[in-house]
């Protein structure tokens, strides 16, 4: 009965090390080296020997701060990935409720998710180049439509208007994303028990009752990490308005990824603002996605704890009949 | 009770009239084909586009039937610095070592976090849980001037090594263990005296196979499209990758040589569409699964 009791405990700790090796040298020791030079004086093209700031610690981030630029792209941010996700998410929702309806079967189903999915595994990068020679002046695919079916006499030269800019930038991550958010509320969709459909269906709600007071409660959880992850992506995006028209027209589409990467690699070496403005793109991911965070470990942390104290339980009980 | 219940449905013959609407499934279908030609259109654009000679496009930008100018577009696009094969061969090495070590090093962890139980495991889980949500790019400067220090910018296993650590993977797959992983078989491995590595990589990794398959598509997708990093730690032509070639594209070189361009374009694509096409159904069967979870 002795060998029984032989702790496996050590594996669990050496197969771990891997993951935790490699997370130290390329994650977590980034982060920190971020924080360090966010606090220094580090910039220039071949400078590599960072000195903490003597007078003001917290320059580096007063400057990003009051930098005309940031503040641009901090609100561009944001009102480019609203502009992208209200309408992804109403399309999402709309498609899903179709796509669900047991009262309408929708045939082809599995062609218009192949499709509707397609663009998102696309490269971001050829992407927003595509786009960006569809949208040609003074000749392009967008321009060619607009022509032949006379809606403008005259090629229009779309990408030097700021609202433009935004607008396309939105209306490609909303191409790129919406199917992935559709597939996503589907899915969660489909694991509500069915009887609740049925329900719902005796007690005679239409469909779109059914939608937004039975549907949509039950698939909270799933709305609330479409919202998050859509959300830190969207402060994280980059590939596409840097690719699309480089920030530009006039700023428009210059998001705060873009102004870091300007800040440091782009000929300016600014690496210790780079990294301030980072830290502060930082700190409001680690908000946003520790509400996400507190919303499913509670979950599994109560599981876990169930499954725990029955366990413990069963021991003893074992142990009395032992005894 | 067949005769309680039958009355009960016809009294609601509303319902019944909605079932089949024909102008609101119409409405329906229409909105659908639209977005798939949405979604479809700007490929099948790229590919016609592709085949047309400059002045074909710059007299029509649009067509649907493909021309014949395909060879001569490749010649103009061969003549160019912009060298498909060898971006295509640095992001093939790229994705495939990076993928292969997160599926594999993922399964282990995960394997760590369920199968054995040790005091720092649920804090260990509890920290990936924290660190799954951080983008990579807001750690960039950092990782930048470390390579940079160290001299290892232009190194490719930069881009390969960070991915033994993937917490989202590693998420995803304990998950996909604690739902398929019976004790029992380790234990059973236990008693016929095979070790702990050995019952890894010989019993339970051949039980996490639809997992892995599934982690491997988009890990393999997201090291592909990813251009932010190469972007910054490649600075030599022979290592940069299809990403940050195409970025490349938009240069002004290009700018007359339409039908090079949309050739360009197209063959940063092919092979993802090709995967794609191949993949679909597992592919947007595992977006669904990874949704679940949350």
């Amino acid at each position: 009965m002795g060998k029984k009791t032989i702790s496996y405990a050590k594996w669990g700790y050496i197969f771990s090390i891997p993951f935790v090796v490699a997370f130290a040298l390329f994650t977590l020791y980034p982060i920190i080296y971020t924080v360090f030079i966010a606090f220094t004086d580090l910039k220039g093209a071949n400078n590599t020997t960072p000195h903490l700031l003597t007078g003001d610690l917290l320059k580096n981030f007063k400057d990003v701060m009051a930098t005309q630029q940031f503040k641009i792209s901090f609100g561009n941010t944001w009102k480019i990935w609203m502009m992208n996700f209200i309408p992804q998410m109403g399309l999402a929702l709309i498609l899903t409720a179709w796509f669900t309806d047991n009262r309408s079967k929708i045939k082809g189903q599995g062609l218009f998710k192949v499709a509707f999915y397609m663009p998102n595994i696309i490269t971001a990068a050829t992407v927003a180049i595509m786009f960006n020679s569809f949208f040609g002046y003074p000749i392009g695919p967008v321009n060619d439509i607009l022509m032949r079916f006379h809606i403008v006499d005259t090629a229009q030269n779309f990408l030097i208007k700021k609202s433009n800019g935004q607008g396309i930038v939105a209306f490609i991550q909303f191409w790129m994303w919406f199917g992935y958010t559709m597939i996503t509320l589907i899915s969660g969709v489909i694991g509500i028990d069915p009887s609740i459909f049925e329900a719902a269906e005796m007690d005679g709600a239409n469909r779109i009752q059914t939608f937004l007071f039975v549907t949509i409660p039950c698939i909270r959880s799933i709305l609330l990490f479409s919202l998050v992850t859509s959300l830190i992506g969207g402060l994280n995006m980059f590939d596409i308005p840097y690719l699309f028209l480089k920030g530009g027209p006039d700023n428009a589409t210059l998001t705060t990824n873009v102004f870091i990467y300007n800040q440091a690699f782009s000929g300016a070496y600014l690496y210790n603002r780079a990294a301030a403005a980072s830290l502060i793109m930082l700190l409001i991911i680690v908000f946003f996605s520790s509400i996400l965070f507190y919303v499913m470990r509670d979950r599994d942390a109560a599981k876990a704890k169930k499954l725990r104290k029955q366990a413990i339980k069963q021991a003893k009980l074992k142990a009395k009949e032992v005894a | 009770m067949a005769e309680v219940t039958a009355p009960a449905k016809v009294k609601k013959p509303s319902a019944i009239n909605k079932r089949k609407n024909p102008i609101y499934m119409a409405f329906i279908y229409v909105i659908c084909i639209f977005l798939l030609i949405i979604c479809l259109f700007p490929f099948w654009l790229l590919l016609v586009n592709a085949t047309r000679s400059s002045i074909e496009i710059q007299t029509h930008a649009v067509a649907l039937i493909p021309s014949k100018y395909l060879q001569n577009n490749m010649n103009v696009f061969k003549g160019k610095d912009f060298n498909v094969l060898v971006g295509f061969k640095n992001s093939l090495i790229i994705s495939a070592s990076a993928t292969i070590l997160a599926v594999y090093f993922s399964s282990l962890t995960a394997y760590a976090l369920t199968a054995y139980e040790w005091k720092l495991r649920d804090g260990f889980f509890g920290f990936i849980m924290g660190v799954m949500m951080i983008p990579g790019q807001v750690t960039a400067i950092g990782f930048y001037q470390m390579c940079y220090k160290l001299h290892l910018t232009n190194n490719q296993l930069m881009l390969i090594l960070p991915s033994i650590a993937a917490p989202m993977m590693v998420f995803f797959m304990r998950q996909y263990l604690q739902a398929s992983l019976s004790m029992e078989i380790v234990e059973s491995a236990r008693v016929d005296g095979a070790g702990e590595f050995y019952t890894f990589n010989m019993i339970v990794l051949p039980i996490m196979k639809p997992a892995m398959a599934t982690q491997a598509i988009f890990s393999f997708v997201g090291a592909w499209n990813n251009l932010f990093t190469p972007m910054i730690l490649l600075t030599k032509n022979e290592y940069k990758t299809m990403p940050v070639m195409v970025s490349l594209l938009k240069g002004d070189i290009y700018r007359t040589e339409y039908g090079a361009i949309y050739l360009g374009l197209f063959l940063t694509v092919l092979p993802l569409i090709i995967i794609y096409l191949l993949l679909a159904r597992y592919i947007v069967a595992g977006v669904a699964l990874g949704a679940v979870k949350g």
